[in-house]
């Protein structure tokens, strides 16, 4: 267990360092710079040289990946051109924003879809399966995006929700608790559009994994003992799934981050994908390091819990057990 | 790019939701191939009278509630040019016809202004053209980029599961690595490289590469796995004794098992690639807001205020979900036990 938890350690901060010198890399190769994107307008040329030199822009393109690699390792990661602050809190607060979404989310998907494919795929409800297997499809069928966009236009038009962000305007002066709610309050539409088709993939998953266990000679015997419903739902029949299901909920990491992209971009959440979308888009080249290693983070993180809890759920899978 | 086939109802039903989206993929494919011709209007025209004009669906009962045999129009008249406020002309129906003017249906009458049937955008152009059009683009990029993926997987599982050793298992790490990558975060970071704008078709064969090279490993491992087993099958052994060369096992004893599975991923890929599609451009990082495209109409959509004045410019919405909804129908019916994850 801990030989894993070093390789995946050493795995983390490879991929941290892959990440960020790539995005180093990458807003290095395209023409332009953050001096052309963001147009210094009226900057005289000996202006915009002593910039270029001052954004560590005047070296190649090596010598800044390097450099940066160099600085990284120091946990140095810079100052955002954009916004003239330091990168690490700028991106640890986006990042948190981000989670607060996606992890609000998953748990929104994982009340909903679980219960759901347990119930439609143990065959005990027919009629039940039939109407959940049918709204999953359709819920399936729908991106994040799309649906952020339709339940954006539905808030603005009823006025249940708020158009987007994260607060209203002067929320910054009201006590903890309003605040709290108000958040919560914009987090609606952001939470179901990304919520509603990951909870549908879920509870198609958890029906798949259970309908193929009701044949096994243990949920026979519990059917036999006369194991009353909710126990047999709950032990016999879901126990077993947890684990096969907990792998693909790890391998989920890289959809949540793109869903969540696509949803903060429609409804302007401040996270994690949007300042990556910024920094991006005006070359802000530590900004976009910042957020590649990020993301890292959030993926290896992420992976490594979704092994963990499979193993924990299923001892059979543990590195070293005997199968 | 995670998605599981598997619902419930039973064989017939199954077969039932396969027909029905087969039936609509098939329409959809053949207005995206047949989309000159059933566009109402060149996608780029603008008319300046009709900005954000609503849709003039053809209609067979007229404004007095008496039927026609021939399916009519009634042109719009601009009430409020500010306000962009308009109505129907119901003194002057205009009939449609079959094969007029290069169009597969058009109105006789070309004087009384265009057909929109599902309205006009910001720029007054036409959203059934732009909607059509952009059809050829979105499931082009997608097909292309799904069969992309499929050979990728196919040739790197085939490799991995018959070489064995070392390939096997640098294929299967790189192969791990690329399926928990975000792809919006990837190609986020390689459009980034380039230029702000480049040609269509630039941006064409871009997509398509970036998001075939992210969609190979879920196809890979599973090929892999088949191929591993069906290698150790007497006949893969007993053809290798009888003296046939690697290419030829392959080709005629380990490769045709891999098709069922190859089919049900391909079903999986394409959804996801339209997706892909639609997002990227939706964020500005796919095709240009003048090459339409699913994604570049929900762009053009996705001011507000706009939109609330004027829903019908989320028909591109209900297009990708249509589709969407109807590859996943049609793989209902496709046995998920055949998955070999």
């Amino acid at each position: 267990m801990w030989r894993f938890l070093v390789a995946r350690a050493c795995f983390l901060v490879a991929l941290v360092l892959a990440a960020s010198s790539a995005m180093v890399a990458v807003t290095s190769l395209a023409p332009g710079d953050a001096t052309t994107e963001t147009r210094l307008e009226g900057a005289s040329p000996e202006q915009i040289a002593r910039e270029r030199v001052r954004l560590d822009l005047d070296r190649p393109a090596l010598a800044r990946v390097t450099g940066w690699i160099g600085h990284a390792a120091r946990l140095d990661f810079g100052t955002s051109f954009r916004y003239g602050e330091p990168v690490l809190p700028l991106v640890t607060t986006r990042a948190g924003y981000s989670a607060l979404l996606a992890g609000t989310a998953l748990l929104l998907a994982i009340a909903i879809g679980l219960p759901l494919g347990l119930i439609s795929g143990s065959g005990r409800f027919p009629r039940l399966a039939a109407v959940v297997g049918a709204a999953s499809l359709v819920l399936f069928s729908l991106p994040p995006l799309l649906v952020a966009l339709v339940l954006t236009v539905i808030a603005v038009r009823t006025g249940w929700a708020p158009a987007g962000g994260m607060q209203s305007a002067g929320a910054d002066e009201w006590d903890a608790g309003s605040r709290v709610l108000d958040v919560a309050h914009h987090l609606i539409v952001p939470v179901l559009a990304l919520g509603l088709p990951l909870a549908a993939s879920l509870e198609r998953i958890q029906q798949a994994a259970v309908a193929e266990g009701t044949t096994a000679r243990h949920v026979l015997a519990a059917s036999a003992r006369g194991v009353g419903l909710v126990r047999w739902l709950w032990r016999a029949l879901w126990r077993p799934t947890a684990s096969p299901v907990a792998s693909v909920v790890g391998l989920a990491a890289g959809t949540l981050l793109s869903g969540s992209l696509a949803v903060e971009l429609v409804t302007a959440w401040p996270g994690l994908g949007r300042l990556m979308f910024e920094a991006l888009a005006t070359r802000d080249v530590p900004l976009a390091a910042g957020c590649g290693a990020a993301a890292a983070v959030f993926l290896a993180v992420w992976t490594t819990l979704g092994d963990l809890l499979a193993w924990w759920l299923d001892p059979r899978l543990r590195p070293g057990a005997s199968s | 790019m995670s998605a599981v086939v598997g619902a419930p109802s039973t064989g017939r039903g199954r077969r039932l939701a396969t027909g029905a989206g087969l039936l609509v993929l098939a329409i959809v494919g053949a207005a995206a191939i047949a989309a000159p011709v059933l566009a109402t209007n060149d996608p780029s025209t603008q008319f300046r009278d009709y900005v954000l004009a609503p849709p003039m669906l053809p209609r067979l009962v007229d404004a007095d509630g008496r039927w026609h045999l021939r399916p009519f129009v009634y042109p719009l008249r601009v009430v409020d040019r500010l306000e962009r406020r308009f109505a129907e002309d119901h003194a002057r129906p205009v009939p449609l016809g079959l094969f007029v003017r290069g169009r597969l249906i058009a109105p006789i009458d070309a004087a009384a202004g265009p057909w929109l049937p599902l309205g006009a955008d910001r720029l007054g152009r036409d959203g059934w053209a732009r909607l059509i059009v952009g059809a050829r683009r979105s499931l082009g990029v997608a097909v292309i980029a799904c069969l992309g993926a499929l050979a990728l997987g196919l040739a790197i599982g085939i490799g991995a599961g018959y070489a064995g050793g070392l390939v096997d298992l640098l294929a299967m790490r790189a192969a791990e690595l690329v399926l928990v990558l975000p792809v919006l975060y990837v190609v986020l970071a390689a459009r980034a490289a380039l230029p702000s704008t480049i040609a269509p078709s630039m941006v064409f064969t871009l997509m398509t590469g970036v998001l075939a090279l992210l969609g190979w490993p879920m196809v890979a491992r599973g090929v892999r796995a088949i191929v591993a087993r069906e290698a150790l099958q007497e006949f893969a052994v007993a053809a290798r004794a009888m003296g046939a060369s690697p290419a030829r096992i392959v080709w005629r004893h380990l490769a045709p098992a891999t098709l069922g599975f190859v089919r049900i991923q391909g079903l999986q890929l394409l959804p996801a690639a339209i997706l892909a599609e639609t997002t990227l451009s939706f964020a500005g990082l796919g095709f240009a807001p003048d090459a339409p495209s699913w994604g570049t109409l929900l762009h053009d959509a996705s001011d507000l205020a706009v939109l609330n004045d004027a829903p019908w410019l989320l028909a591109a919405a209900g297009a990708v979900v249509t589709v969407v909804f109807a590859i996943n129908l049609a793989s209902l019916s496709l046995d998920p036990r055949r998955d070999p994850r």
